[in-house]
């Protein structure tokens, strides 16, 4: 029986903010979105270990800082073992008693998909074997935005980015996107979730419960990149939205090896929706776009099959 | 300074690296993260060993590489924890973008380093290379020549890090395979806290706390970056000052001290040897010997390699007539390779000290190095001050042709 | 600033004191948001990346006679002028206003 959701309207967000104007992330970077309501979930007692990247660069520039929580960076590839090092030393304090062990510190660790499907996963796979207590959120705008829009172990098939452009003989993103949420999955963490601002209750439920569990969670969250996807920047939390009603996006949840999709999708939309609104995938071809569109009923009928019952509906529109 | 606490010492036989461990456990450390690699394993085995016996009330964090074990340590240590790491050779080099990030963010880290040959081709044998290829990374460096030392340093280095004067991580070095691995007899504390006193647990450097949300790591543009360097540099000068206070405190407190170079019957010397680490022991039987046979020879030991003694190199220098180098370690592609002749011979051109300095290569690899070999590189040294030669190669001592 | 003041390592240590920095003149175009129509959703508040949308302890009395006890307002100072709010605004109660010059 699960749980009542925290966060159900909007009435239920706190006020108090804990992310400052004045950073430079692009304007309608869905990242401030997704920060700023990670932050109000956490609050004052959270240490935020961030990977080198867009969040990192943009809110930290000497002398300025947008962060009202203690913050470190350290380099790119090693969010999971600094917040590692961290737990560990959160531990060993209280057990010495020097530390109050009723003090309840939140620990995450923040990296892109750049300082986490590639650089960063072995890190990240250390610190979820070992079992240290802290949520890792990973921002997810599925390429190295940061220097420049070049593609990640994150980046979709078919799209373009500058290491995979569009010429004559090759056009775009060659791989799959790595499954890297079912990997983390698979290190049988008390919680994974995948998450997106377009659904901003869910997510900051998904971020309480991550912060709850006793032991590493991971919460996965689509980071629509005006920039990078070339579309204009109003249509951030559009386009998230549009995600998740193509089915490209499952909002799911594992929560002690219990999988359950936490957003359903009762009437889906055609993945072209998805596609039409983003300049990295004007390339497309009818064909790709159909071949795109068979995989996710595929998906859509392997998920309502896992869970028993229809949560990804029939294609509609 | 308050009363000396008396300490009562055990005796034990224990190579440098339990002496480590057992240094570890004796200075308190809250967090320890490490990867085993020829040849500093034991250590980490045995630091296992005393939070699982309860003796050291440390989390261990077995991180799954180098990288991550001073990843993990950067983290502990910013939280205001105090944070041990080991290694040698590759994973010395696995993590080197943190040693400079370490020193960068002004974290009081202390490592110890078993000093191993770098790959290619791979050799698990010591020599000083991967320390050496190290000291441009901002690190204190102390590097010990007995088992005893090695265990001091490593308490000495919590208090040289944690003075506000300095804020950088220590590195303490010792050979590799010939230290890490042979016994001597090495006093340790009966007790375990002994040596609060001496480095009482009070940060004072920036760290990550919610009463007081600092942030650690900004990005400096080319208009700030240049200044928070300098302010490295002026931190490992001061660190020369605190290190000797650390070691003299140390002597006052517990009756052993070490200075920042050990000398020998230096004055009045005709040639000095100038060396590091566990090879000082064949060095100095080799030239009692000569001694014996009425050769003016005297000894000098560097301890302290970062920031580097120029003044006391100087001084030695001034009291001798020629120095002869022993490195360890090869810096490709200069002449003069061994990087602490280098060091000496610069030292001595900003001092206007004119000597002759010769240096020569051993123990590469863990090549074997004798008395023999020793009695025989004084025999060339003379040759070479006999007949004016100025050094414009090093010597590779016992290479093959 | 010297080296002597600055803090140690790059560390910034007030925390939040980006919001001396004035994002505003990035934008081209504005939102404005129409108080009689906004119907406090607080949905704009909610994406805005910044933030720079705030709600604030103003009542108002809408011309159809409805009251509200707060309001929402833009703050201008750090709004870029993404138009996110725009997008999000189910009542259409956010004007696009170009910026004069």
């Amino acid at each position: 029986m699960m749980a009542k959701p925290f966060f159900r309207t909007v009435y239920d967000v706190p006020r108090e903010e804990y992310l400052a104007p004045g950073h430079g992330l692009c304007a309608g970077c869905t990242a401030g979105t997704i920060v700023k309501l990670l932050l109000k979930v956490a609050g004052p007692n959270t240490i935020v270990v961030n990977a080198t990247g867009c969040v990192e660069v943009s809110t930290t520039p000497f002398p300025y800082t947008s962060w009202k929580v203690p913050w470190i960076h350290v380099a790119f590839e090693n969010a999971a073992a600094v917040a590692s090092g961290i737990e560990s030393a959160l531990k060993a304090l209280k057990a010495k008693g020097v530390l109050d062990p009723s003090k309840k510190i939140n620990i995450i660790a923040l990296a892109g998909d750049g300082g986490t499907y590639d650089i960063g996963f072995q890190a990240l796979s250390g610190m979820l074997e070992r079992g240290h207590k802290v949520m890792y959120v990973l921002y997810d705008n599925e390429a190295y935005m940061n220097t420049g829009i070049q593609r990640s172990g994150g980046t979709p098939v078919y799209a373009w980015t500058t290491t995979t452009p569009v010429g004559k003989i090759l056009k775009g993103k060659i791989q799959q996107k790595k499954p890297i949420a079912e990997i983390v999955a698979a290190h049988r963490i008390p919680y994974v979730a995948t998450a997106n601002p377009g659904y901003f209750a869910d997510m900051m439920n998904k971020f309480k419960k991550g912060l709850e569990v006793d032991g590493p969670s991971f919460v996965h969250v689509i980071q629509p990149c005006t920039t990078g996807w070339k579309f204009d920047p109003r249509y951030g939390i559009v386009l998230a939205r549009l995600a998740t009603e193509t089915g490209l996006w499952i909002n799911w949840e594992q929560e002690e090896g219990q999988f359950r999709v936490t957003v359903t999708v009762p009437r889906r939309k055609h993945v072209r929706h998805y596609f039409e609104l983003q300049g990295r995938f004007s390339h497309l071809t009818p064909e790709e776009i159909e071949a795109i569109q068979k995989e996710v009923d595929l998906e859509a009928d392997r998920i309502n099959k896992l869970v028993g019952r229809t949560v990804i509906g029939p294609l509609v529109e | 300074m308050e009363s000396v606490l008396k300490i009562t010492w055990k005796r034990l036989p224990l190579s440098s690296n339990f002496a480590i461990a057992q240094a570890v456990k004796d200075s308190d450390v809250d967090v320890v993260s490490a990867y085993p690699i020829t040849p500093q394993t034991t250590v980490v085995e045995r630091i296992s060993e005393f939070i699982a016996n309860g003796e050291l009330k440390a989390e261990m964090i077995h991180v799954e590489s180098e990288h991550s074990a001073m990843s993990a340590a950067i983290g502990a240590s910013a939280f205001g924890a105090r944070a041990f790491t080991a290694t040698a050779s590759q994973g010395l080099e696995l993590m080197h973008e943190l040693l400079h990030i370490a020193s960068g963010l002004r974290l009081p880290i202390v490592m110890s380093v078993a000093a191993r040959a770098l790959s290619a081709p791979i050799s698990i044998w010591g020599d000083y290379t991967d320390v050496m290829n190290a000291r441009d990374t901002s690190w204190v460096t102390l590097i010990a020549s007995t088992a005893q030392e090695a265990y001091d340093s490593i308490i000495q280095a919590y208090k040289i890090a944690e003075d506000p004067r300095v804020f950088l991580p220590v590195m303490v070095a010792y050979d590799g395979y010939a230290m890490s691995h042979t016994y001597e007899p090495v006093y340790v504390s009966e007790k375990a806290d002994a040596f609060k006193d001496y480095i009482p647990k009070n940060p004072q450097w920036y760290t990550l706390n919610p009463d007081k949300p600092v942030t650690i790591g900004s990005i400096a543009s080319p208009d700030w970056y240049y200044e928070f360097k300098y302010q490295q540099v002026v931190a490992m000068k001061n660190a020369y000052d605190v290190v000797k206070e650390a070691d003299e405190e140390y002597g006052k407190r517990y009756e052993r001290k070490y200075g920042i170079i050990e000398e020998d019957g230096v004055e009045g010397s005709d040639i000095t040897f100038v060396t590091y680490g566990g090879i000082f022991g064949t060095l100095k039987e080799s030239v009692e010997e000569l001694r014996k046979k009425g050769e003016k020879i005297g000894l000098a030991r560097i301890r302290l390699f970062r920031p580097f003694p120029s003044e006391d190199i100087a001084k030695i220098a001034e009291k001798t007539k020629a120095l002869v180098v022993l490195d360890r370690a090869i810096t490709y592609g200069v002449g003069i390779s061994g990087p602490v002749s280098r060091e000496i011979i610069s030292s001595l051109y900003s001092s206007g000290i004119e000597r002759n300095v010769y240096s020569f290569i051993i123990g590469i690899g863990q090549r074997t190095v004798t008395e023999k070999d020793m009695a025989a590189i004084y025999e060339k040294t003379k040759e070479m001050l006999a007949s004016h030669e100025k050094q414009k190669e090093s010597i590779y001592w016992g290479v093959r042709e | 600033m010297g080296w002597k003041e600055l803090p140690r390592g790059g560390s910034i240590l007030e925390p939040g004191n980006s919001e001396s920095r004035y994002t505003g003149d990035w934008r081209t175009f504005k939102p404005v948001i129409k108080q009689d129509k906004c119907t406090r959703c607080l949905r704009c508040w909610i994406v805005c990346p910044e933030p720079a949308i705030y709600i604030i302890d103003k009542p108002y009395a809408t011309s159809s006679g409805r009251q509200f006890k707060f309001s929402v307002e833009v703050n201008y100072d750090y709004c870029k002028g993404c138009g996110m709010c725009v997008e999000e605004c189910e009542p259409k109660a956010i004007d696009w206003v170009e910026e004069e010059k």
